[in-house]
């Protein structure tokens, strides 16, 4: 099925007009037709926009325009619902954008659109991204492709089901503390956070400032290097973005990984971690050394601290950013008999539980007397952190992990338990707090029921080629990344 | 028991960048509301703020202009409440990584606190952060306008060491001043660009220990503050010499009724919850950077006019023209160094350079007004618009100080040059006012005027002195002006003596 295609199988048949834009958009709306009553992966999109952005496409194709500067020329590529893309909804699943339309589009939007891609969609996610499960949606649960009665992952649980499912080609996810490469193992899809600054994040609604990365989901390694270097680079609208030369990530991707270091960090390999995954990447580690990697165990001693010290720095940046959706300018409003009235009504009603949980604890977190005694420390821990790896990548050129400790877990089953919830991003988490880059790819299934299961791989600071040479090397010595869920419902 | 006042200013500046401190928008005062807006302004999802370059610069020059330390790391941080025209909801400001620290203001002063005439106010900081929007209140809602919001506003802290009303009025003059001077600011009070928070404590004479600080808010003129710290110091003294208590609280001062109100107490002071913005990077400047910065450092009113006195001799008055009409004073010192007589010089551009200049722009503007143009479209005559040259004036006080022409005849030359561009010299030949100081010629007017006047004759010879003024003016007008006025009064005492 046309819907089924990778991004590099797709845009080979487009440029020999094998088949059309339209045809390749229509097979993606006809899939969501089929499957997303289902999956839920979709909080809305718009076809005949979509069809319309192919027909424009399949013009410049008819005119002789495919070539190298733009790559994505016809290829459907939907959005998570937290990036601004012009006369597009805006609502993070939340209710208390009320139905918001954003004026203008995020760089990486904009940087898409140049590229040739057709913007459609808005995916599902943890309202303001605040989730592992998707469960904090105001628009409904996205089920996982390959067992609907369980969680897709989070936040970005819409980007990564669409993708499994065959919705659009490939999707674009945020990632605070793994939101996109959780979703990305749990669902069976490759998903890349890149080095902070890599990207631009104007035009991303911020959740964590500090944290937050965008980065997409594919279907395969080469997928993920195209769209990257589409994306990357500084932007004058983001002074965090950062001037670093971007790479033909495409090009790296060589298979020569003879002599580079893998790390294997012994804190990763403890209690809590499932059997089954443990032996996925026991399993990859081993696939690895056969292609001719060396495999180093080291140490990132201040791993324990990761959780705690995100949930502080998280939910502080958290409480600022999150302050502007007030009922005032735009997005839903309660009214009121005064301006603290309306915001308290406004507020009150349109943000979920989970998120104001984290402005709460944010607010708390910053409060005078706290300051030094939270932010202030969680800073310095933080630096630990990040010295950890970097004193890593001295000795290695990469590290591998599980991305995640369990398979998808069932609907509900943590989502009383906020606690039991943080813990599933404990191997995704110190990658944000670090500012390094890290990618999830499909590594094995359990056995029962069938569930996909991530590898991860974390690189240096601007170390995605080499990271995405490493990755796509093991997946085209495996065939993981093949299977499909059977979407039989 | 005697009380002193200690007085501290926050005052806040717009910068006068071209556009906002973190987008691309006009930095336009007077526009239709809510037309210099876009998404970073107005705070719409997703939006990133990247800091202006211009704001940055002007800030560090206010630091060179008031003597301050210029720190080699400063960062934004926000400052979190709830306001309806503040888009984000939280501020970015510098709360403890300021651009600048530690300078010092030097005014003229001759009130209590000063010493030789001049008193110093020590700056604790000056520093970058953004203006928010307008509310504007109506019957049954408010209207919001988000022009302002985002305008680069430098807030100035000064150190507690202002100990009156007046010193504070001084203080604030001369600080926006030399803002408005350094090129950072319009400064303009009536379009809001200048407003200032007072805080005043009193205490007895002799002790260390500070009183209840009390903080005045958001006034906007100086006179205000004037008034405003002037009824706070007595109220506060009363309230003490009552037997009664001060506490820290935060005041609003009604400029009508001419008296301060409480507004809220530090219990229900905010948390403003700061912490570094984590969209912007530290500041960290390069010598370079500085240095570029540096090169825009001008000259202190004060000590230009200090300089004036003492190189040009000029009356204090004189160099407080020239120090406050920096255009003025540039006008003056770029012939001055050329004259023999700087304070003739002076005397002639202050008194009828500016009246001629002012006549004109009169005439420019009931003109330009009868074709319907609006008061900021008209396009009045400066100095730089004169049809003669500098030098030409020099030549002018030359003529006077060569007694080659009276005093009088120098201000037809004047006027004629001040018309047509005219050469002093073409146009004293031209009209012949040349003044006569040749005695046979002057001789001759006396003579008749003696004959002709047989009164004021009669008068002088009776011991009327005064009547020698009647005759001198009938000589002056047979020479047609040009006799040499003091040979005149000479030659007449001499021959009516005889």
């Amino acid at each position: 099925m046309l819907n089924q295609l990778t991004i590099s199988e797709l845009t080979v048949k487009l440029a020999t007009r094998e088949v059309s834009a339209c045809e390749a958009t229509q097979a993606c709306l006809d899939q969501i037709a089929r499957v997303d009553g289902k999956i839920h992966a979709f909080i809305s999109h718009n076809a005949a926009d979509a069809l319309a952005q192919a027909d424009a496409a399949d013009k410049i194709i008819s005119q002789g325009g495919s070539d190298a500067r733009r790559p994505l020329l016809g290829v459907p590529i939907a959005v998570k619902d937290v990036l601004a893309v012009k006369n597009q909804p805006l609502n993070c699943a939340s209710k208390i954008l009320g139905n918001y339309i954003s004026p203008y589009d995020a760089t990486a939007i904009e940087k898409l659109k140049a590229a040739g891609a057709i913007i459609f969609g808005r995916l599902n996610m943890d309202e303001f991204a605040m989730g592992s499960s998707t469960e904090n949606s105001a628009f409904g649960l996205t089920n996982n492709p390959w067992d609907v009665t369980r969680i897709p992952g989070g936040s970005s649980g819409g980007s990564a089901a669409a993708v499994a499912a065959d919705e659009c080609f490939a999707s674009l996810g945020t990632d605070t503390g793994g939101s996109i490469r959780q979703p990305a193992a749990l669902c069976g899809c490759v998903g890349l956070k890149p080095t902070y600054g890599r990207i631009s994040r104007y035009g991303l609604v911020a959740f964590a400032s500090s944290l937050d990365q965008i980065g997409p989901f594919t279907k395969d390694v080469r997928d993920c290097a195209t769209l990257l270097g589409v994306m990357s680079g500084v932007d004058k609208r983001d002074s965090t973005s950062v001037p670093e030369p971007v790479p033909n990530y495409v090009a790296a991707l060589d298979g020569h990984i003879k002599g580079l270091k893998l790390g294997l960090p012994k804190e990763y390999m403890v209690g809590g971690l499932d059997p089954e995954i443990k032996a996925a990447v026991d399993a990859a580690v081993k696939q690895y050394e056969k292609l001719g990697a060396e495999i180093v165990e080291i140490s990132l001693p201040h791993t324990d601290y990761a959780v705690a010290v995100y949930y502080i720095i998280a939910t502080a940046e958290a409480s600022a950013n999150l302050a502007r959706f007030d009922g005032i300018r735009y997005g839903a409003r309660v009214d009121g008999n005064d301006p603290i009235e309306l915001y308290s009504k406004t507020r009150g009603a349109g943000f979920g539980a989970e998120v104001k949980r984290r402005i709460i604890l944010g607010t708390y977190v910053l409060s005078s007397g706290y300051y030094d005694a939270y932010y202030l420390r969680a800073q310095k821990v933080r630096t630990l952190i990040r010295n950890d790896f970097l004193k890593a990548f001295e000795t290695v050129d990469a590290i591998v992990t599980p991305t995640t400790p369990t398979a998808a877990f069932k609907a509900g089953e943590k989502s009383g338990d906020p606690l039991q919830m943080y813990l599933s991003d404990i191997f995704t988490i110190s990658c944000n707090l670090a500012g390094i880059c890290g990618v999830s790819l499909p590594c094995g299934f359990t056995q029962n029921p069938k569930l996909p299961i991530g590898l991860q791989l974390l690189g240096k600071p601007f170390g995605e080629e080499t990271m995405l040479k490493l990755a796509h090397a093991y997946e085209q010595s495996t065939t993981w990344h093949k299977e499909k869920p059977s979407l039989k419902f | 028991m005697e009380y002193e006042a200690v007085i501290g200013l926050e005052t806040h500046v717009q910068l006068n960048t071209k556009s906002k401190m973190w987008c691309g928008c006009a930095n336009q005062y007077g526009s239709e509301p809510n037309t210099n807006v876009c998404p970073v302004c107005l705070g719409l999802p997703g939006v990133l703020p990247v800091p202006n370059d211009e704001a940055l610069r002007k800030t560090v020059l206010t630091g060179y202009l008031l003597n301050c330390e210029i720190p080699r790391f400063a960062k934004f941080d926000r400052k979190s409440y709830f306001y309806p025209d503040m888009p984000k909801n939280y501020q970015l400001t510098q709360y403890d990584k300021p651009s600048t620290a530690n300078g010092f203001v030097e005014f003229e002063f001759t009130g209590d606190g000063s010493v030789n005439g001049l008193a110093r106010v020590r700056i604790t900081r000056a520093h970058l952060e953004e203006d928010v929007g307008k509310s504007t209140h109506f019957d049954r809602h408010s209207g919001l306008d988000f022009n302002r919001a985002g305008v680069p506003l430098m807030e100035i802290v000064s150190e507690p060491d202002i100990t009156s009303a007046d010193m504070a009025y001084a203080y604030l003059n001369a600080l926006t001043e030399i803002l408005h001077q350094g090129g950072v600011s319009e400064c303009d009070m009536e379009k809001g660009m200048v407003r200032c928070d007072v805080n005043i404590s009193v205490r007895p004479v002799g002790t260390k220990e500070l009183g209840a600080k009390i903080e005045i808010k958001n006034m906007n003129s100086f006179s205000g503050v004037r008034r405003a710290a002037e009824f706070e110091i007595a109220r506060q003294i009363h309230v003490l010499k009552g037997g009664g208590k001060l506490i820290q609280s935060t005041r609003r001062w009604d400029d009508v009724a001419g008296i301060t109100e409480q507004m809220r107490t530090k219990e229900d002071a905010h948390d403003y919850r700061y912490f570094p913005d984590p969209d912007l990077m530290p500041l960290a400047p390069t010598d370079a950077w500085l240095a570029e910065v540096k090169t825009k450092v001008i000259e202190l009113p004060l000590a230009r006019k200090q300089r004036f006195v003492r190189d040009f001799q000029l009356p204090a008055g004189d160099a407080e023209v020239f120090k406050s009409n920096v255009a003025l004073g540039n006008y003056f010192e770029g012939i001055a160094q050329q004259s023999k007589n700087p304070k003739a010089v002076a005397n002639w551009i202050i008194n009828n350079l500016l009246a001629k200049l002012a006549e004109l722009n009169a005439r420019e503007k009931s003109g330009q007004e009868a074709l319907g143009l609006e008061a900021a479209d008209l396009k009045l005559s400066s100095l730089a618009d004169l049809k003669f040259k500098p030098e030409a004036l020099l030549e002018l006080v030359n003529l006077v100080e060569a007694k080659t022409i009276s005093s009088s005849a120098a201000q037809q030359v004047f006027a004629e040059m001040f018309d047509s561009g005219k050469a002093p010299a073409v146009i004293v030949s031209e009209k012949g006012l040349a003044q006569v100081s040749d005695t046979g010629a002057i001789e001759k007017f006396c003579d008749d005027a003696i004959a002709a006047n047989p009164a004021p004759v009669a008068d002088y010879k009776a011991g009327k002195i005064a009547a020698l003024n009647s005759l001198k003016g009938q000589v002056m007008k047979l020479s047609k002006g040009k006799a040499n006025p003091a040979l005149v009064g000479e030659i007449l005492e001499r021959k009516l003596k005889s």
